[in-house]
């Protein structure tokens, strides 16, 4: 059952326009004959295929309707040129003009409206729990103040000015003759009052200003529902009491009740907060329901919050504000990808829905009433006292604020002041036996919610152009940023407890305090209690993009191979003082590529080889991205967006040239180790090694091997592709030489192992390069000897047979009896040094 | 006792000095009197008797940089033993918020001025560089607050920030060229951007609001 009666009744009347609308223009006739006549037929005999329109035609209605709002979306976006000048949001109200127009031409009648039930049941809890759950807290916490400010007395201030002005002009006649009292226009003036969450997200989340300007707009949007639903009920039942029993003490309750309304909304928001908390908890074994826990727990707080006619709004914008933290830290990363996706999916479709059908609910003969100066008049009145009250708010704000608001942002908070599908949904709520003007309202209120959407929302952009309002902007997360931050949080709230001030980092001290000590013990997992770090996250991320970064590489070169090159481990790994564990075999399947690879006869070993090699990769990625690629929580959000979810998808390049200068600075702490010199020294022997390899490579197959071997062929080709990729490579790896030298020392003797018995040609392996680096290395260099460091007499394994270089090339079984036998030679190194010298 | 019979003209000149209203420096100077137990001077100890500080991660680096006499007048060095209540407020007046009225240049010297005293809590050796070693101090002490993180990640991160600061600060370098620390400059540069004087300020309140001390 997706929707309410009333909300059914409405959606399912014209059928046959809906099936018109949708090209189905057959479908009425048809259906109504077959039903009669399956019904005739019931009797007489079993019908295997019948038609059941009516069986289904509700929910088929609301699914059609859903889609044609999904495609429209899709078709708006063909186009950037339109999507960047007008707001989707008022495409979707034409879009719906137009599709209202049409059902109405074809059965006139009025098809669908926006019911309140709908919209308050259904489609407005997910926006703002999408508006909360990814609210940017320590912004909103920041400037709290002001937003409450705004939000109350900002709602009160327009309410009541528009009422009773319009009530004063009324009064002189210019209006004509209308039904209502002073109480009829404070009502009215209530519900128009309110600047909308759904407007105002639709059109500055497309604007970007600066983060400050947006989050007192849209955290004003959120929390003056509070003082509306307040207002709203206030004066609908004084209303319905009659203007002359409206006493003082009436008017007291209505100050109460507000009090009530907005705490306890917040209050019930903050329990269930916490009980979804509590929940996520304890949902490890059951990780596919774990998203729908989020879901279903905010959505129960938004109704108990209705139930007690508590300010729902709050309730499920707190609950997701307050359990964002935890359930983040508790659920699984896939879990919280899903809940992203999920919310952002479920709030965007309800927008798009909402703008929809508040364009098709305007086209309806019945609910227009036309009265030019109260029109007029009510569009007059909302802007001018929206900006006399933002300018007089942000005066007295400005005297306690630091970050003073500015005229230009003053400017855009005015013309900021969206009306939009709350304001339509209450005034259809209104009864029409108790306020003789409904209709009158029900269209202004169209007009004005028309006019801010389209009108404000289509020159927005061009004022905040114009103006030059600071704009965010968008950048990466910095660790240094990120340390200094947490430094001076630290700082701040140390001079505040020695100056013995109780300021706004006192007690964001306090709190973390209190929260580090209870809170999280009691409503996070103990495992992540421990990754709850926002300095570890920055890092976290910085450190997956790189990786990332790396197999974005490796897949424009067609191979993973270079990953496991040595620089990828330098480069994610800033941590330069563990003996580099992966490293070792990091590079094994590195080298057998680069090195072993081109010259092999045996099929099978070959066969076996690059099996292994794929087996290597695969174990290496998955060590890779356990040690390396940090889990991606990615909590801070600088900005709410909802319609995308902000990973940053840079280009590619930009991420290279990152690397690059990052692989370099690493290179610059090695170099600090290794001496200068020497990796200088060994980046131009590196070359010279090279480009002699390169020269054998050539040689041997045109000498020894018969041309017509297939195996030969097919191996010289990967060779080629080897080596033009390593030429690419070169560049970087001359960088790392320096680091190369100790790994590779670690490396080699891996290398051997951990091949399959059918190591072919151990000619090409790395005993030259080895050779060369056991030469010039800087332990070597530095002691004046011949003698290796103890680390390098631990770690060659080679023995003298290694080094008949110019040996040609062996069958697999041999070579491999020769690393068989050089399996044990920790004993002779210092026999194989000295020759290697004479290379 | 000390200055308690502040006359007129010392206050205005301290409040010209380090720019706090004259009941702001009323109330600075209760608190330090609070503080050091009527005495004239404060005394590094004397810090420990604030109970809310404790909790404070670099709570070491903070008091030390009251004592840093880099921070309390130009051209000197070193630490200072114990400090009065001029330098009290001189060290206060780092935190003080923006005026409206700053131009250009006082706002530009104004901001050089915090991240210069930031600058010297990192750096501890008085070398004028942040090396990859005090760095290190600094996050393992910042982070020291969360019992979970091992000192290893501490280190990385810190490894992480420096590499990040030299690609900020150098641009592209050389293969054997070698980043040693963050001067001055390249702090300044790595803040480039950032509002530091919109964040970093206390709001000194002209009310009382005196938080309790044993």
């Amino acid at each position: 059952r997706p929707l309410p009666p009333r909300a059914r009744r409405r959606l399912g009347q014209p059928v046959s326009g809906v099936a018109l609308l949708l090209g189905l223009m057959a479908l009425p006739a048809a259906l109504g004959q077959r039903s009669s006549e399956s019904h005739k037929n019931s009797n007489e005999s079993f019908a295997i295929v019948s038609f059941k329109w009516d069986h289904v035609k509700e929910p088929y209605i609301i699914a059609l309707w859903i889609l044609v709002a999904s495609l429209a979306k899709i078709v708006f976006h063909l186009s950037h040129k339109v999507t960047r000048v007008v707001p989707e949001s008022a495409l979707l109200i034409v879009l719906g003009l137009f599709l209202g127009g049409i059902v109405w031409a074809a059965d006139h009648l009025a098809s669908f409206s926006l019911t309140p039930t709908v919209f308050f049941f259904y489609l407005l809890p997910p926006i703002v729990l999408d508006a909360g759950y990814f609210m940017p807290n320590r912004l909103f916490f920041g400037n709290l103040g002001s937003i409450l400010l705004y939000a109350v007395i900002g709602t009160v201030w327009n309410a009541a000015t528009t009422g009773l002005s319009l009530y004063g002009v009324y009064l002189t006649g210019i209006m004509g003759e209308l039904h209502s009292g002073l109480l009829d226009f404070l009502l009215f003036g209530s519900l128009i009052a309110a600047v909308d969450p759904v407007a105002v997200l639709a059109v500055f989340e497309e604007v970007h200003v600066n983060e400050v300007l947006f989050i007192i707009v849209f955290g004003e949007s959120l929390l003056n529902d509070a003082v509306t639903v307040v207002l709203y009920n206030v004066f609908d039942s004084f209303v319905a009491i009659g203007e002359t029993n409206v006493t003082g003490i009436e008017c007291l309750k209505g100050i109460v009740s507000f009090f009530v309304v907005s705490l306890g909304g917040t209050l019930v928001g903050i329990i269930f907060a916490f009980l979804l908390s509590l929940v996520s908890r304890f949902t490890k074994h059951v990780r596919i329901i774990e998203p729908g826990f989020v879901f279903i727990i905010s959505y129960l707080s938004y109704l108990t919050a209705e139930m007690l006619s508590l300010s729902a709004i709050l309730a499920i914008t707190f609950c997701g504000i307050c359990c964002q933290k935890y359930v983040k830290a508790n659920i699984s990363e896939q879990s919280s990808t899903t809940v992203r996706y999920t919310m952002k999916m479920l709030a965007s479709g309800a927008e798009t829905i909402i703008f929809m059908f508040l364009g098709i609910s305007a086209v309806d003969p019945d609910i227009w009433t036309w009265n030019t100066a109260f029109i007029l008049l009510t569009l007059v009145f909302i802007s001018v006292y929206r900006v006399i009250g933002v300018v007089i708010q942000t005066w007295i704000l400005n005297r306690y604020r630091t970050v003073q608001l500015e005229i230009i942002d003053q400017v855009v908070m005015s013309y900021g002041g969206l009306r939009g599908a709350v304001a339509f949904a209450l005034v259809a709520l209104l009864d029409g036996n108790k306020v003789k003007d409904r209709k009158l309202f029900v269209s202004t209120t169209i007009i004005v919610v028309f006019f801010t959407v389209i009108f404000q929302g289509l020159t927005i952009k061009p004022l905040v152009q114009w103006l030059k309002v600071k704009k965010t902007e968008h950048r990466e997360p910095k660790l240094n940023e990120k340390l200094h931050g947490r430094a001076f949080d630290h700082i701040l709230s140390a001079i505040e407890d020695i100056s013995g001030q109780i300021g706004h980092h006192y007690l964001r001290d306090k709190w973390s305090n209190f929260d580090r000590k209870y809170l999280r013990k009691i409503l996070m997992r103990r495992s992540a209690q421990k990754s709850r770090d926002q300095i570890l996250n920055v890092f976290h991320e910085l450190n997956l993009k790189d990786a990332i970064s790396y197999v974005a590489e490796g897949e424009r070169r067609g191979s993973l191979a270079f990953i496991r090159s040595p620089s990828t481990d330098n480069m994610v790994n800033v941590d330069f003082s563990t003996p580099l564990p992966s490293a070792v075999e990091s590079s094994v399947s590195y080298l057998l590529r680069e090195k072993a690879g081109p010259v092999c006869l045996d099929m099978q070993a070959l066969e076996q080889r690059r099996k292994s090699i794929r087996d290597t990769e695969d174990t290496l990625a998955h060590h890779t991205l356990q040690q390396y690629l940090y889990k991606p929580r990615q909590e801070h959000k600088h900005l709410y967006s909802r319609h995308e979810i902000m990973h940053s998808e840079d280009d590619k390049q930009d991420k290279e040239i990152f690397h690059r200068t990052m692989r370099k600075r690493l290179e610059s702490f090695k170099s600090t180790k290794l001496g200068i010199n020497h990796s200088k020294k060994l980046n131009k022997i590196h070359k010279r090694d090279r480009g002699q390899k390169r020269r054998n490579s050539s040689v041997i197959p045109n000498g020894n091997i018969p041309p017509e071997n297939p195996v030969q062929d097919f191996a010289l080709k990967e060779k080629d592709l080897e080596f033009s990729e390593s030429e690419e490579n070169n560049d970087y790896e001359t960088l790392h030489l320096g680091k190369g030298v100790d790994f590779l020392a670690n490396v080699t003797k891996q290398n051997f192992t951990d091949a399959p018995a059918g190591i072919d040609n151990p000619v090409f392996s790395a005993d030259d390069d080895q050779s060369i680096y056991m030469k010039f290395s800087p332990w070597l260099s530095s002691e004046d000897t011949v003698v290796p460091s103890q680390r390098a007499r631990v770690q060659i394994p080679y023995s003298p047979d290694n080094f008949k270089r110019l040996t040609p090339i062996r069958l697999s079984n041999k070579s491999t009896d020769s690393f068989l036998l050089a399996d044990g030679p920790e004993d002779r190194p210092r026999s194989f040094l000295p020759e290697s010298t004479h290379m | 006792m000390g200055s308690a019979h502040s006359v007129p003209a010392e206050m205005r000149e301290l409040a010209d000095r380090t720019g706090f209203t004259s009941e702001q420096i009323e109330h600075l100077h209760r608190r330090f009197k609070q503080l050091s137990q009527d005495q004239l001077t404060i005394r590094k100890e004397n810090f420990d008797s604030i109970p809310d500080l404790e909790f404070n991660p670099i709570r070491g680096k903070i008091v030390h940089a009251f004592f840093d006499k880099r921070n309390l007048r130009q051209e000197s060095d070193g630490l200072a033993e114990e400090i009065n209540f001029e330098d009290f407020l001189t060290i206060m007046s780092y935190f003080r918020p923006i005026e409206m009225n700053m131009d250009e240049e006082q706002l530009d010297r104004f901001r050089k001025e915090k991240l210069k005293f930031l600058f010297h809590m990192y750096d501890s050796d008085h070398d004028g560089k942040i090396t990859l070693q005090e760095y290190r101090n600094v996050v393992e002490e910042l982070l020291s607050g969360n019992p979970h993180l091992e000192k290893e990640s501490a280190r990385s991160i810190a490894d992480g920030a420096m590499m990040e600061a030299a690609s900020i600060c150098v641009g592209q370098m050389g293969p054997d060229q070698v980043y040693e620390g963050i001067t001055f400059e390249d702090f300044l540069k790595m803040w480039q951007g950032i509002d530091i004087e919109t964040k970093m300020h206390v709001r000194f309140l002209n009310v009382d609001t005196i938080a309790h001390c044993y």
